[in-house]
């Protein structure tokens, strides 16, 4: 069943505190199955704590997580992994000693019954997950060690990892940032491919223009809060976007009245 | 993400070491600490040829390298995981004591062996249990802690040495430490030895083909990385306290049969700065995320071939700390060359 209003993932009320500063007061956030949402904010906004919750980093505070319909507890890193949802964080999460192999199978790795490794399988794996998202080079190969690569090549190991899991969700958290331009190429691509099979991503970016291009809905936050959400068809134009969110800079509210009628088809 | 389409139009001539480079950058480490080993050996039997290279020199040596073997290879797995242990000595000797006791109360040497070692692994899991969620550091918390446990153990003694050479006939004794003639050769391999060989392989396996020692080395590396993929951070950091309780533990049954059934409660004590030092000669570094274990097995050869041996090479007593300085000085500067440390 492929419908576009399922929520495939739910965070509810989510409350997060970090001592005295509260990142996130009761947000709130629907991920449909099948589409690519653009999860907007100024910095500090919260996006990475909201998408961190989602992962199981972080235990709310209050609020509640929802994978396909159930209720997530305990929901820890290794339980989201396991209810499908892939995370490439904003810091990338890699271990920089290790080499590149190791760093996909960070925490999933393939193994016998005893808990061996399956060197072989995990190379041939890696080397096919890296042909298949463009990853390849003549300068680094699967036993490369990662903190000898570039942020862009390093950014190509997390995306590999989060696609080795045929994950249902995948969350990229700033994957364009510091990319070139043939690299964000490759990136936006690779959200297409992610979502022409079927599966769901979150996207968060701060170049507005870019997750326009990419995203079938917009998700905004503003200081821990909700601040507007829409499927593209609501928005004139990225400009529209834009100038919701410069009005929410400005004056810590959006005009939500401008939005258009959403259009009910579901994101092809 | 490089080289996208079509790899071999635009082409990077960048690529590609030599198998040989590969094989030093990713065992250099292991290599040092190899290269010392026959260094440290080469100047000694340049200063003594009849002496070094005579098997009988290398009975004494053979006899008492396994203890430091086992100890190191553990830590490795420790220091790796970001961590530090100071609290083995003390469990060298408590498990000696639990090993002793066992026995005297009349258990057979291998029942009581394996008593130990469970003695060990529970130790470990309280050591590490204070350290993981008693958030204070290993270092801190494990020099405390060796103080404490060896403080139950005197007190328990009560300052007895206790012995208990009737099972000195036993079958199980015989398989721990019993000798072997080596060929036609005067040289005598003792069990342990074996034992403790059997230990590195075991050890190499599990660091670098286990799941176990990969999510070790990922721990180390960065733990809120390996957090957020999933791992089991506090798991693993207790577990790590758990590999070196069992390897203390080893080594407290050995040294009390090697001492031919005779239980000294402070007999871990001279072990804490040789097996440290056996670990950083070897090539693992302090920083954690990488190590090897068979550069700890060389290091531990080579601290344990230096005290006898630079006195059999013909070095007064007093140059022995001198020599072992300066070997500790000169390997880290080799590992240096082999690899900084990647961010
Ligand atoms: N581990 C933490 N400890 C304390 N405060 C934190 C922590 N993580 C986030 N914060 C605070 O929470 C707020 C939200 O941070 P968050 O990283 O979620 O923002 P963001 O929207 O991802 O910003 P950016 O676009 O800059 O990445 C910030 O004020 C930040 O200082
Ligand atoms: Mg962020």
């Amino acid at each position: 069943m492929v419908s576009g209003q399922d929520p495939i993932v739910e965070l509810r009320n989510i409350v997060k505190r970090f001592g005295s500063v509260e990142a996130l007061s009761g947000v709130s956030m629907a991920v449909r199955k099948g589409e690519v949402l653009g999860l907007l904010g100024d910095n500090g906004a919260g996006k990475s704590t909201l998408i961190k919750t989602l992962a199981g980093v972080y235990a709310p505070d209050q609020g509640e997580v929802i994978v396909k319909g159930e209720v997530r507890r305990p929901w820890t890193p290794a339980a989201a992994r396991d209810a499908g949802v892939e995370t490439v964080f904003q810091d990338r999460a890699l271990a920089p000693q290790h080499s590149i192999v190791t760093n996909i199978f960070m925490g999933r790795e393939i193994t016998n019954a005893v808990g061996l490794l399956q060197v072989k399988k995990q190379i041939d794996e890696a080397n096919r997950l890296m042909r298949e998202i463009g990853f390849t080079s003549k300068v680094f190969n699967p036993e490369s060690t990662v903190g000898t690569l570039s942020g862009g090549e390093r950014q190509g190991v997390a995306i590999a990892r989060a696609l080795n899991n045929e994950a249902d969700v995948i969350v990229l958290d700033e994957p364009t940032t510091a990319l070139s331009l043939t690299e964000t190429q490759k990136v936006f691509r690779f959200v297409e491919a992610v979502k022409a099979s079927g599966r769901t991503v979150v996207f968060i970016g701060h170049n507005i223009y870019h997750v326009w291009d990419v995203a079938d809905r917009f998700f905004v936050i503003d200081r821990g809060k909700e601040a507007f959400e829409g499927a593209k068809s609501a928005f004139a134009g990225a400009e529209h976007l834009i100038e919701m969110m410069h009005q929410l800079a400005e004056t810590g509210r959006a005009d939500t009245t401008t939005l258009l009628e959403e259009t009910l088809e579901p994101p092809e | 993400m490089t080289d996208a389409a079509n790899p071999e139009s635009v082409a990077d001539r960048r690529g590609g070491q030599s198998g040989w480079n590969r094989f030093y950058r990713k065992n250099g480490r292991a290599l040092n600490a190899f290269l010392a080993l026959v260094l440290v050996w080469s100047v000694f039997a340049v200063n003594n040829p009849v002496l070094f290279l005579n098997p009988l020199y290398y009975n004494a040596f053979l006899f008492s390298v396994p203890a430091t073997i086992f100890l190191t290879t553990s830590l490795v797995f420790v220091i790796v995981s970001g961590e530090l242990d100071l609290a083995f000595p003390s469990v060298v000797g408590a498990a000696g004591g639990v090993f002793m006791y066992s026995v005297v109360l009349g258990v057979p040497v291998i029942p009581a062996f394996l008593l130990t070692l469970a003695f060990g692994a529970l130790i470990g899991v309280g050591i590490g249990l204070i350290v993981v969620y008693g958030r204070i550091s290993s270092l801190v918390a494990t020099l405390g802690l060796n103080f404490f446990i060896l403080g139950i153990v005197n007190l328990l003694a009560q300052g007895r040495t206790i012995s208990a050479p009737h099972a000195m006939d036993s079958f199980g004794y015989t398989l721990f430490v019993g000798k072997w003639q080596l060929f036609d050769t005067t040289l005598r391999i003792p069990n342990h030895f074996v034992w403790s060989l059997a230990w590195v392989v075991f050890c190499y396996v599990l660091f670098k083909y286990h799941r176990f020692g990969i999510r070790v080395q990922l721990v180390g590396d960065n733990t809120d990385s390996a957090r957020e993929m999933g791992i089991n951070i506090e798991r693993i950091r207790v577990s790590v306290f758990i590999v070196s309780g069992i390897a203390a533990a080893i080594t407290g049954a050995l040294l009390v049969q090697m001492a031919n059934m005779v239980w000294f409660p402070t007999s871990g004590k001279a072990y804490l700065l040789i097996a440290l030092a056996a670990l950083f000669v070897g090539g693992t570094p302090t920083w954690g995320g990488v190590g090897t274990i068979f550069g700890a097995f060389f290091g531990a050869m080579t601290v344990t071939l230096i005290p006898s041996g630079a006195v059999g090479a013909g070095f007064a007593g007093y140059w022995t700390d001198f020599i072992f300085g300066l070997v500790i000085i000169l390997t880290m500067i080799a590992h240096r060359f082999s690899g900084a440390r990647v961010r």
